[in-house]
């Protein structure tokens, strides 16, 4: 019987190799991801190819990320929000009808619209612990109950069924630099959104991997009891997260609102699904408690690739959701397939 | 093994029989035809390529004839056509964006909500681009820049339905608005009562012009809860459709009426389910948006002399639809 020899380290603490530890990353499929699309389209669309129309290309892909990267934060979390999209819509309604109908300043009517955004995702949040239902029910019901009130509300206070302009009103040009300016660097129109989207990735990876409320939401979202029992303020942590989707629904509502002039009471409804693919295919698990915050700005940067990719190409565009899907199992499978080889080494 | 290898073989040969066999001697995908309905010669002007940028809803089979008269014409001008459609007016302003850095020959569009996709339709004039409008937003086509639009008036073909409606003694009218948030159905009921000039009442209803079954139970509903509806004014074929099998549900009298055409609504005129459909004709809307294009980049030309031009509306009814039914039958009525 040989006697093996301990080893002379802890294992856990072992030097793991550089590419190991890159690909065992939870955004590696992203990233992927972003240069198989790149490659394809710059192959095949000259249009992609003209920098010129990189501004054009961010612009598309930061509408999404601005939300992608605090739903990414609340899955990570361990919850859903299917109210995300319509309280897009929610939000540049209030702040647009709110401002029409009692003639405030604009700026009055942009603050309100961001108590409500913040009063929705704190509802969301509430409910949630209050009722102990799954997430994804709860915000179900949301996502029905402000699609109807986006409707009703706004034919109540217009009398049609999109908000009306209230581009004369006071406020209006300041708030629209605001949200809604554009700036050129050399031959690049560069819409704001973009500089958010990046700030928010920013302050959200920072606040996910550097702090601790970042360990919180990992722990709340690996396992909410455990985490409960060594202290972690779980309920707290879930409401502010839904509490950091409704921020990023106002940011983007204020956006929309801005720049289109006015907000169709029906608009937003399909784009939670959106922002979740974007999380996911940053790899961000649907059970909670892993991925990341680039990752999911990377999956908003596909989605904007592919939708004007298709058209600079001039693909058929009927075919744009059946590409998505299928990008979205490929980065799936290449998430887990790439970890589980990292993870042998 | 050899046993389930033989099952397999014995599956394959019974299905491969099976599907011999069973070849329906009639219906199915029709041998191959012109496809687009207008079979003529080809221009030899260079190719150019145009993008035509819609508001149409998924699964909307009106657009499907718009989508035709555009092929239609490029097929014939030597254009390459690329069609693309969002009815969410900032993607679709997206898409417009995307036209314009693509440097297109040209750009065919509807507009729906001037506010959110006019700014980026100026971008495009003022990029050099020649655009067309058609279908709609005729009332600020010309202030956009736009070199014509094609397309019908609502409140105009609304109110001559309206008349029509009075002619024939309508005293309650449901109209059904299939998008909620589209102006230009809006525009069509306020023009039906303006038509109906006080003679009959109008009342609204929407519904989710997507869902069929759901479109259908809420018709349902509607008529069996008020009795003393007698029209049911549609806006659109798929709808008009469904109006129909609501009312073979229930106990209503009520007739239908409806603004646009498909292949089935043609059906049911001459099956007396349907009384008459306002037409705008949609092909010639997709034709010319994008003929007009060839033209001006060909020759300069422009149609209208700064007006709209009017595709509709005009009546399709039992007294001409043997006409129609011939074009609608290749999908392009």
């Amino acid at each position: 019987m040989a006697v093996v020899a301990p080893p002379s380290t802890d294992d856990r603490v072992t030097h793991r190799s550089v590419t190991a530890t890159l690909l065992s990353r939870p955004e590696i499929g992203a990233l992927l991801g972003v240069i198989i699309i790149a490659v394809i389209f710059l192959a095949a669309a000259p249009a992609f190819r003209s920098v010129d129309n990189i501004g054009t290309i961010l612009y598309g892909s930061s509408t999404i990320g601005l939300m992608a990267v605090p739903v990414a934060l609340l899955m990570i979390g361990g919850e859903f929000d299917l109210s995300a999209g319509v309280a897009v819509t929610t939000s540049g309604l209030a702040a647009a009808l709110l401002s029409w109908n009692f003639g405030l300043n604009v700026w009055l009517g942009v603050f309100l619209a961001l108590l409500i955004s913040l009063a929705i995702g704190a509802f969301n949040g509430w409910l949630l612990h209050a009722t102990g239902l799954p997430s994804f029910l709860v915000t179900l019901g949301t996502f029905f109950v402000l699609q109807g009130v986006n409707l009703a509300v706004t034919r109540l206070v217009t009398g049609g069924v999109s908000s009306n302009t209230i581009s004369d009103m006071q406020g209006w040009n300041s708030a629209k630099a605001v949200f809604a300016s554009s700036l050129k660097i050399g031959p690049v129109d560069l819409s704001i959104t973009v500089l958010y989207w990046v700030l928010f990735t920013i302050v959200g990876g920072y606040l996910l991997l550097r702090t601790r409320a970042g360990n919180w939401i990992f722990a709340a979202g690996g396992d909410a009891a455990a985490a409960r029992a060594v202290g972690v303020p779980v309920t707290r942590t879930k409401v502010l997260l839904f509490m950091g989707v409704g921020f990023g629904a106002w940011l983007t509502g204020m956006h929309m609102l801005f720049n289109y002039n006015n907000v169709q009471s029906g608009a937003g409804i399909g784009n939670e699904f959106i922002y979740i693919i974007a999380a996911v295919i940053g790899g961000c698990l649907l059970s909670g408690g892993y991925g990341s915050v680039v990752g999911a700005s990377l999956g908003a940067l596909i989605f904007g690739m592919t939708q004007l990719g298709i058209s600079y190409a001039g693909w058929n565009p009927d075919w744009f959701k059946t590409f998505l899907g299928a990008m979205l199992l490929f980065a799936c499978v290449a998430n887990v397939y790439v970890k589980k080889k990292a993870d042998q080494r | 093994m050899i046993r389930s290898n033989r099952a397999a073989a014995a599956a394959l040969g019974v299905t491969v029989a099976l599907s011999l066999a069973a070849c329906s001697s009639s219906g199915g995908k029709p041998q191959a035809t012109g496809d687009t309905g207008a079979a003529a010669g080809k221009a030899n002007t260079p190719r150019m390529t145009i993008a035509m940028i819609t508001h149409q809803q998924p699964g909307d089979t009106f657009w499907d004839i718009i989508r035709k008269g555009g092929e239609a014409a490029a097929q014939k001008d030597n254009v390459d056509l690329q069609y693309s459609n969002s009815n969410d007016a900032s993607k679709q302003a997206q898409l417009i964006q995307a036209a314009i850095d693509k440097k297109v020959d040209g750009i065919a569009v509807t507009d729906p909500n001037t506010g959110a996709i006019g700014p980026t339709i100026k971008k495009a004039v003022n990029a050099g681009i020649p655009v067309t409008m058609f279908n709609a937003g005729g009332d600020d086509a010309f202030s956009l820049g736009a070199l014509g639009y094609f397309g019908q008036n609502e409140k105009v073909s609304g109110r001559a339905a309206g008349e029509r409606l009075k002619k024939e003694g309508a005293k309650n009218v449901l109209c059904v608005i299939q998008d909620q948030g589209q102006q230009q159905l809006e525009d069509r009921c306020d023009g039906v009562i303006a038509g109906l000039a006080g003679s009959g009442k109008v009342k609204r209803v929407y519904v989710n012009g997507a869902d069929n079954s759901a479109v259908t139970s809420t018709l349902n509903a509607r008529l069996t809860q008020d009795k003393s509806i007698d029209t049911v004014m549609t806006l659109g074929a798929p709808i008009a459709l469904d109006a129909v099998k609501a009312l073979s549900q229930g106990s209503s009298k009520a007739k239908v009426a409806t603004f646009d055409t498909n292949k089935e609504l043609v059906g049911a005129i001459q099956s007396g389910d349907v009384q008459w459909a306002v037409d705008q004709q949609p092909y010639l809307q997709g034709y010319l948006a994008v003929d007009a294009l060839w033209l001006y980049n060909t020759n300069g030309n422009t149609i209208g002399g700064g007006q709209a031009v009017l595709t509709g509306p005009s009546f399709i009814d039992k007294s001409n639809i043997a006409k129609v039914a011939k074009y609608a039958e290749k999908g392009t009525r």
